[in-house]
């Protein structure tokens, strides 16, 4: 979509700026002029959603770095202090407490609404690919994040994650010690954790920049998942008809999360972690915090030896693997066809994905005993065919519906399966 | 050699590829040196290496009893065994282990069993016999987190857990008390 630049410089200090810095111009043709297809959706909104996230965790977090101490004996109580004796330091540690919350909640919106609508296809790979390494950065961060208000999730949540990476064979437990800096979760974890929670937004921050660029060079998807063809009838500038369409999106989402910020702060939380941290008692059922209860489902349905791999290392491999196989995803999926509007089986396929995700992070939060470890393990199992079974078999045998011929043709009254009885397909999130 | 170019760039270099090279080299030499530092102050510092070993007279602890100390950060069971557990953790011996261990090879002295407390699947405390929330099958320790069993030696008998309670290095400096570490 990047094309030919239509920024005319209007003062003179702009025309001198522009031949010799010319942000204004890459300002204008980015968020301004950028040509944006006619027919995105309110599911299209999260992308600003999310950089609102981010802008709103690194300013709360630069805020609350002042006042916190990353030591074992100081930390839980300077947290405490936040919340009672510091200047709205109630406000703003909920703020970023809650506001974790609400970045996972947006990310898993996103990242279906890209399943959905196939926006990982080409030419959006490394558009997909760079999105998948910001959920990692993020996972990670948050992970650190929850660690520093020394409770007892804190701790216990660090001692059980950190010992996964010792499942690794022969290296595995040098390399505990080394991310432990001692023998044990201690003070020098929770100190170089803090000054990674720090670090990491950054980098993703940086890692967004990319994922806007790569946005940006072909353009974006939109429910046909026909590209543009005709950029005059099919597109309208960003500005002012999405930044208002994102605007009204933000403001929605925004209220939602004053809403937990201001009435149920600790409703997405654990009570244990009011509990201070203490390396001789283990709380009787560590779990972490929603947004990854999926992911240690699928790491605690590795129950089993697979061959000469133990369960623990196993559990670990699928694990990660559920979260990396997303970056092959683009080569997995072997229809031509983009959106699933158009394609009635992989549309179903994709709801149990999403319902089959829930499930997980059910079996997350359970204690792991039956019925719940066989649920996780046949939820683990079609999380896994879904991407290396399903996507690859169904783009061979699927009878797709056919897509219109353009974005223009979609949007026409008379034409396209918007009008045509169908229902209109929302995805299910 | 017999190609003419393939010569005068393989045979022939010149000092401007070799100071190419050279340079290369340095430079690759010398950030993986500089990297070295970085990466190993994360590893445990002096400090930390030097309260690695604790002392503990073991006649404190009483007979059917155990003591939870610190070493290395993290919690150490010091178990006084009754008669019985010492002779169930020999009749065991013989028992399908999943991690094989004589009860010998894990107590220097029978009667203490000396370990970490962290479980082998991901270091949660294992609850012991006597204590609140044990729910284990073989008499030694349950850990709540996973559910994993361990026996009156503390071997792993069933459960995601791969091994035995780590038994820590450690030696009788008297007759009575235990230099761990």
């Amino acid at each position: 979509m990047s094309g030919p630049s239509n920024y005319v410089p209007k003062s003179g200090f702009e025309k001198w700026l522009d031949t010799r810095l010319p942000v204004v111009r890459f300002a204008y043709d980015t968020m301004i002029d950028f040509p944006t297809p006619k027919n995105l959706n309110y599911w299209y909104t999260f992308g600003g959603i999310l950089a609102v996230c981010l802008a709103t965790q690194i300013i709360t977090g630069i805020v609350l770095a002042m006042h916190y101490v990353p030591h074992i004996d100081y930390a839980f109580n300077s947290v405490e202090r936040i919340m009672r004796d510091v200047n709205y330091g109630w406000l703003i540690r909920n703020i970023h407490m809650v506001g974790a919350s609400m970045f996972f909640l947006a990310v898993y919106i996103h990242m279906f609404r890209g399943l959905y609508y196939g926006s990982y296809k080409a030419p959006r790979e490394v558009l997909w690919g760079l999105g998948v390494i910001i959920f990692l950065l993020m996972i990670i961060t948050a992970f650190m994040g929850y660690v520093l208000p020394w409770g007892q999730m804190s701790f216990w949540g660090a001692t059980v994650i950190t010992n996964l990476v010792g499942a690794v064979p022969f290296v595995g437990e040098p390399i505990v010690t080394w991310l432990w800096g001692g023998y044990s979760v201690d003070n020098a974890t929770l100190n170089r954790f803090f000054a990674l929670h720090y670090l990491l937004p950054f980098v993703i921050a940086g890692m967004v920049v990319l994922h806007i660029w790569a946005l940006h060079v072909p353009g974006n998807n939109n429910p046909t998942g026909v590209e543009v063809q005709d950029v005059k009838a099919e597109t309208v500038p960003f500005h002012p008809y999405y930044t208002i369409k994102d605007g009204f999106a933000i403001s929605v989402f925004l209220m939602i999360f004053a809403g937990f910020v201001f009435f149920a702060p600790n409703v997405l939380g654990h009570t244990d972690n009011y509990i201070p941290a203490n390396p001789m008692v283990t709380p009787a059922h560590i779990v972490p915090e929603w947004y990854l209860l999926p992911f240690y489902a699928i790491l605690r349905a590795i129950d089993f030896n697979i061959l000469f791999i133990d369960a623990k290392f196993g559990g670990v491999l699928f694990m990660m693997g559920s979260i990396l196989i997303l970056l092959a995803l683009p080569w997995l999926d072997t229809s031509k066809i983009k959106s699933m509007r158009y394609r009635p089986v992989a549309k179903l396929c994709w709801i149990l994905f999403a319902v089959n995700f829930m499930v997980l992070g059910l079996c997350g939060a359970m204690p792991a005993e039956a019925p719940w470890t066989h649920i996780s393990k046949i939820c683990t199992f079609f999380y896994f065919a879904y991407f290396v079974i399903i996507l690859p078999v169904l783009g061979v045998v699927e009878k797709p519906m056919t897509p219109p011929a353009s974005i223009a043709d979609s949007i026409k009254p008379h034409a396209g399966p918007r009008d045509s009885g169908q229902a209109i397909p929302v995805p299910a999130e | 050699m017999s190609n003419t170019a393939e010569a005068a760039a393989g045979d022939n270099p010149s000092r401007r590829d070799m100071l190419h090279l050279a340079t290369g080299a340095a430079a690759a030499g010398g950030a993986a040196m500089f990297a070295w530092p970085l990466i190993h102050q994360m590893n445990p510092a002096a400090d930390t290496a030097a309260l690695a070993s604790v002392e503990q007279d073991v006649s404190t602890v009483a007979e059917g009893s155990q003591l939870k100390i610190t070493w290395r950060g993290k919690p150490l069971f010091i178990r006084h065994r009754t008669a019985a557990e010492i002779e169930q953790a020999k009749k065991d011996d013989s028992a399908t282990l999943r991690d094989a261990q004589t009860d010998e090879e894990r107590a220097q002295k029978a009667p203490y069993l000396i370990m970490l407390a962290a479980c082998t699947h991901l270091g949660c405390i294992p609850v012991g016999i006597d204590e609140a929330g044990y729910e284990g099958d073989f008499g030694g320790w349950f850990c709540p987190c996973h559910g994993s069993h361990y026996d009156t030696s503390g071997r792993i008998r069933q459960g995601p857990a791969p091994k035995n309670l780590e038994i820590p290095p450690y030696e009788y400096v008297s007759d009575t008390v235990v230099k761990i570490g």
